[in-house]
């Protein structure tokens, strides 16, 4: 079984346990052992867009050093937040020694970011490390006749410099739900924003957009959606059940994390934790039905 | 038009934030066409860029960069590859700073909420 | 001055700006009452336990700003002194019977926890070494367990609460967390509800009306002379 160091982010270990549960299942199946970094803390979910103020990349910066004092050259993430998040300081302080060299030295207690640790996303790892054979091998039930919809949000690809895909056509999760035997379904909404952080205080925005995303889903033909990103996951699953309330509309669509689906394929749904979503997806993936026959 | 001293302190000070050049706009909109929220915005992103090239000062009482949530679709389509999402925080920062905070957390329901929308509200929306 | 003091070896502190000598080897708390202070605030067991005597300083030439408990830290010398008896932080009416059953009661109570920027400023201002930033970090994703254990040895000093850049009052938090562990993960001890129900049925009434009819010379005496395990 192979190690590999893994940050889980602060949403892994609680409102989004089942994405961490089915992560972890998942990859032992793939003979690779998430390893959870001893020591982490909030990367911060958003990368701080002003060029003064390193205060704000301390949370990012000093999760990297905990990666460099652990021994490893390489930190894997699911959270597309976190990933972005811990890519863009990265390659802030890669590229820019006075700023490393101040945060270095705010940092006192710890020992200095070399600037060697390189950050990929599970995707990553799956695309280009293992290739989509590899992914394809576990399976055990086939997904085939399930049309997926995949939600790439805002960033997994944006922006380009550090973007694990092409910004405007990007491919992996098309890939990735093949792999798996499922359909990927197209839809226009793949990498538009489902409102974000505004859920806390402009609820009604996300309302709006995650009941245009997921009803476009649907039109397109879509049994459920897929995303790497619990904020995402949030406003499309939760703010969704709310806005079909709200508006008596159609058919609510269930949402995934990816490594969910991934596990329903490899015939393992327990470690999903689907009576956490607002919308189960269980009718959606037909388990019930096969837990019927089953008995 | 010529702008005054506190006109091109408002241009200075929006540069220095963001790191990016405001006179690279040349106004082809394509911002504003990409953004998913300007039904909710009363300046739109291209709008906005060209009240803080003149140095209008009320644009800090816009509604617009709290509205947006930095997911950096103007920012790949930008031709001149301004960073606009950077621009928009900025604005937000010059609040921010004079000790305004957008958010009030005594106020807040925060039940239900996961962790990662307070971090994110409140890192963009608090000083 | 006897002559044993013109032997005796002093440092210069600063309290709250003025200039005393005072010999060294005292703590802080005993150097500020050298000096002519009556504490009234800032002091109380004077043992390391209560967190009452938080103090700042910094020293000569040394732009770090420090934090340690006034009868803990001895005075060294070219040091800055101020006490800080207390700090405003807003502690959270709840009712802990019906908290912490399920969702953050910690990030639902202290939405602010959430502002935290890793800056690890309290943990290097915690006169106790505790890793403040960190059970922090719990907070956020709702781990109470991990804050209730990681901050066990919180003495409520509040000083990590002052020099927060993010005003999060890991003081309230931490006790906060505790006290929702405790009352909803912890095992109920059966030898405290056994002792509770002894009581309630009078067994130890006729002690302890003697015991407030004795004189205050025979308690005096009672007390010295009494067993210790």
């Amino acid at each position: 079984m192979e190690e590999l160091l893994y940050y889980p982010g602060c949403s892994l270990k609680d409102t989004a346990i089942g994405f961490e549960e089915s992560a972890i299942y998942a990859s032992r199946q793939l003979g690779i052992e998430l390893k959870e970094m001893e020591r982490w803390n909030c990367c911060g979910t958003v990368y701080s867009l002003t060029a003064d103020n390193l205060m704000k990349q301390l949370g990012p910066v000093r999760n990297l050093v905990h990666a460099q004092e652990e021994g490893y050259e390489k930190v894997y993430t699911l959270c597309s937040m976190c990933d972005n998040t811990l890519k863009r300081s990265n390659r802030l302080v890669k590229n820019d020694p006075e700023k490393l060299e101040k945060i270095n030295s705010f940092m006192d207690r710890e020992e200095d970011y070399l600037g060697e640790v390189t950050v990929k996303h599970y995707l990553e790892l799956l695309r280009d490390e293992l290739g989509w054979d590899a992914v394809r091998e576990p399976v055990r039930e086939p997904l085939k006749g399930l049309n997926v919809a995949p939600y790439y949000g805002c960033m997994l690809t944006r922006p380009k410099e550090i973007g694990l895909d092409d910004p405007h056509n990007p491919t992996v999760l098309e890939d990735f739900i093949s792999s798996l035997g499922a359909e990927p379904v197209d839809y226009p909404y793949h990498s538009e924003c489902c409102g974000s952080y505004n859920t806390v205080e402009k609820k009604d925005i996300v309302l709006k957009q995650a009941g245009k995303i997921t009803s476009s889903a649907a039109a397109a033909g879509a049994d459920l959606i897929i995303t790497s990103c619990p904020l995402c996951h949030y406003n499309l699953d939760t703010r969704q059940s709310e806005y079909i309330r709200r508006e008596n509309s159609s058919k609510p669509v269930p949402v995934l994390y990816i490594t969910q689906l991934m596990a329903v394929a490899y015939g393992n749904s327990d470690v999903c934790k689907f009576d956490k979503h607002a919308i189960d997806p269980r009718e959606a993936l037909a388990l019930e039905n096969k837990a019927l026959k089953e008995r | 038009m010529k702008l005054t001293d506190s006109d091109q302190d408002l241009v200075a000070e929006v540069e220095e934030l963001s790191g990016e050049n405001l006179y690279a706009c040349f106004q082809c909109g394509k911002c504003s066409a990409s953004c998913p929220f300007t039904d909710e915005m009363d300046e739109l992103p291209n709008q906005l860029i060209r009240r803080v090239q003149i140095g209008d000062r009320r644009i800090l009482q816009s509604k617009t960069p709290w509205v947006c949530a930095s997911c950096l679709s103007c920012e790949v389509e930008c031709p001149k590859g301004n960073d606009i999402p950077a621009i928009m925080e900025a604005v937000r920062e010059i609040t921010l700073r004079s000790n305004v905070d957008e958010t009030d957390l005594r106020d807040l329901d925060t039940r239900g909420l996961p962790e990662i929308a307070l971090v994110s509200n409140f890192r963009k929306k608090t000083g | 001055m006897s002559p044993s003091n013109e032997d005796q070896e002093t440092v210069r502190i600063h309290i709250m700006g003025k200039e005393y000598e005072v010999p060294k080897g005292l703590t802080m708390m005993d150097a500020i009452e050298h000096s002519g202070y009556r504490l009234i605030r800032g002091v109380g067991c004077r043992g390391g336990f209560c967190g009452a005597c938080a103090t700042l300083y910094r020293l000569e030439g040394d732009y770090k700003l420090y934090a340690d408990l006034a009868c803990q830290k001895t005075v060294e010398d070219g040091m800055y002194l101020m006490q800080l008896p207390f700090t405003p932080a807003g502690r959270k009416t709840y009712d802990i019977e019906e908290i912490g059953r399920d969702g953050n009661p910690l990030l639902e109570n202290y939405p602010e926890v959430a502002r935290c920027v890793s800056c690890n400023t309290c943990t290097k201002a915690c006169p106790q070494d505790l890793e403040v930033m960190d059970f922090i970090n719990e907070a956020i994703r709702g781990n109470i367990e991990n804050v209730a254990s990681m901050s066990f040895d919180c003495i409520q000093c509040g000083i990590c609460a002052a020099r927060c850049p993010a005003e999060i009052p890991h003081h309230h938090v931490a006790q906060m967390a505790r006290r929702v562990y405790g009352k909803h993960n912890l095992p109920k001890s059966d030898h405290v509800a056994a002792r509770v129900r002894e009581i309630e049925g009078g067994e130890f009434d006729e002690s302890l009306q003697e015991i407030t009819s004795l004189s205050r010379e025979v308690l005096e005496e009672r007390y010295e002379s009494r067993e210790i395990e």
